[in-house]
């Protein structure tokens, strides 16, 4: 019994080893993206597979919020970033922590809420609609997560005037992803604020017909650019900044930008591309 | 509501059709659980049995302290097991962060206290003449370990089984240290904890269903086993 025992515990040993030795991929990088890029299926289901294609290099991605995805790769544990917060960006290019910010892609931040409108911010421009909810005190809900949707929001109540209305009962800071966020919106009958992607994610969800509709869109002040941006080897000798350059290049090249702007839900376009040639 | 029953049948469906996301992610969670058990039993027994046979001063604080880790939750197992993984940690250089084998770290340090605090009881309550009966035939250390061991098998299945359920369940480290990363770190438990966050419960609700089927997979062969060493 004692052998056979010893056998076992040899047999897993080795297994384990064997197992757990990292596999020599042919060419990987680790890129950090934001949850709501990587909601949309952008990245699984065109993305990922396309470079893969073009280039042989796999992305092995980790959807966080932008926040975070700025920290990993400051702590460089990724080899580029695929973000949506220009003012957080520029500080980490500034700090020489990132380098070769590159645009790509945008679309707009909506304001949505329920069908009713019980604060009546329909139409309304954006300034007035974040007072009109505050007055009224309904339900908003906020990421709460340092994100970059989180941050625009943030934005948005500094320009209306107001301070971000951290302790009131009727502003709802989830810290979570956007879909979840939108859900507790819905649930609680409340506003929130959304990228575009993420809404038609969320209404393709609901099969065309979500509880919550768009109710504010349009301004510049909405206007939601993404980038991306390599992790600087200088300052992180262990980054792939080959493959990271090549994935940036690639993301801006006239086919992949096409393709890009070809990719819907609902039959809705979900990114509109805008690399500078 | 009728997520509910959809994700029943999805369950099946998911299964039968071979989705190859799901069976990557069942693939992956028996990978990392395997190598996580593994360790946990090879380091956590010897040192339960050494914890629960020997009679020391600070007995009685070192095993409050082990209970206590019991209580560790996960998410801080995998910050903990990031900071030092991470490339500007002490262990950044082995690089693995985002692989499984890290989650492995992060797994066994949530299995070790379950393993080590059931060893020691195990062993506290076997019978009492087993020590000095091995003594009198001569046992060597190592033979006086594997026999204990033997002795105390039923109670260190249920232990072992008690640390499976916890790896396998876990969100926590596998999120923070394995990162989510589609076909390479997704387990079960993530891909469910990504998919409720995408809005699609009746997948979370179907995943969920596939890791009880697995556990009890698991537990059906550890009965087997049960059986054999009566």
């Amino acid at each position: 019994m004692e052998e056979a025992l010893k056998k076992l515990l040899y047999a897993i040993a080795a297994l384990t080893l064997m197992l757990g030795t990292p596999a020599y991929a042919a060419k990987t990088m680790i890129l950090a993206t934001t949850t709501s890029t990587a909601n949309t299926g952008l990245l699984d289901e065109l993305i990922v597979p396309q470079f893969a294609k073009d280039t042989g290099i796999e992305i092995k991605f980790i959807a966080v919020g932008t926040g975070k995805a700025l920290k990993m790769a400051e702590n460089c544990d990724v080899d580029a970033v695929l973000v949506h917060a220009p003012a957080a960006e520029q500080k980490y290019v500034d700090a020489g922590v990132l380098i070769d910010r590159t645009q790509l892609m945008y679309n707009d931040f909506v304001i949505i809420g329920p069908a009713s409108d019980p604060a009546r911010i329909k139409g309304k421009k954006v300034v007035e609609a974040m007072k009109t909810i505050a007055a009224a005190k309904s339900v908003f809900t906020s990421r709460g997560d340092n994100s970059g949707t989180n941050k625009k929001e943030i934005s948005l109540w500094n320009v209306s005037g107001m301070a971000v209305p951290d302790k009131e009962q009727w502003y709802v800071q989830t810290g979570q992803n956007m879909i979840s966020t939108i859900n507790i919106a819905a649930e609680k009958g409340g506003y929130t604020m959304t990228d575009r992607g993420t809404y038609i994610k969320y209404e393709a969800n609901h099969k065309g017909n979500a509880p919550l509709k768009i109710l504010v869109e349009g301004e510049k002040v909405l206007f939601n650019q993404y980038s991306a941006l390599a992790v600087n080897p200088e300052k992180c000798p262990s980054v792939k900044y080959d493959l990271a350059t090549r994935f940036i290049k690639w993301m801006a090249s006239p086919k992949t930008q096409e393709a890009i702007g070809k990719f819907k839900l609902l039959g809705k376009v979900l990114f509109t591309p805008n690399a500078t040639q | 509501m009728d997520f509910l029953l959809h994700g029943f049948f999805q369950a099946f469906h998911l299964l039968w059709t071979g989705d190859p996301e799901t069976y990557s992610a069942i693939w992956t969670t028996v990978l990392v659980s395997t190598m996580s058990m593994a360790a946990s039993l090879l380091i956590g027994i010897p040192l339960g049995f050494s914890l629960g046979i020997n009679d020391f001063k600070g007995k009685k604080i070192l095993r409050t302290l082990v209970d206590t880790l019991l209580s560790f939750p996960t998410v801080v197992i995998g910050l903990l097991v990031y900071a030092f993984l991470s490339r500007q940690g002490p262990l950044g250089d082995f690089g693995i962060l985002f692989t499984l084998p890290g989650v492995a770290v992060g797994q066994t340090i949530l299995g070790l206290p379950i393993i080590i605090a059931l060893t020691a009881t195990a062993v506290e309550t076997l019978d009492k003449r087993l020590k000095p009966t091995l003594t009198t035939l001569g046992a060597t250390p190592r033979q006086m370990l594997f026999t204990t061991i033997l002795e105390a098998r039923h109670s260190l299945m249920l232990a072992a089984m008690a640390a499976y359920g916890r790896i396998v369940s876990e969100v926590g480290i596998s999120m923070m240290v394995g990162g989510n990363i589609k076909w390479h770190t997704r387990t079960i438990t993530t891909a469910i904890a990504l998919e409720t966050g995408k809005g699609e419960f009746s997948v979370g609700i179907a995943l969920g269903i596939v890791l009880m089927v697995v556990a009890l997979g698991v537990n059906m062969c550890v009965s087997g086993l049960r059986k054999r060493a009566r």
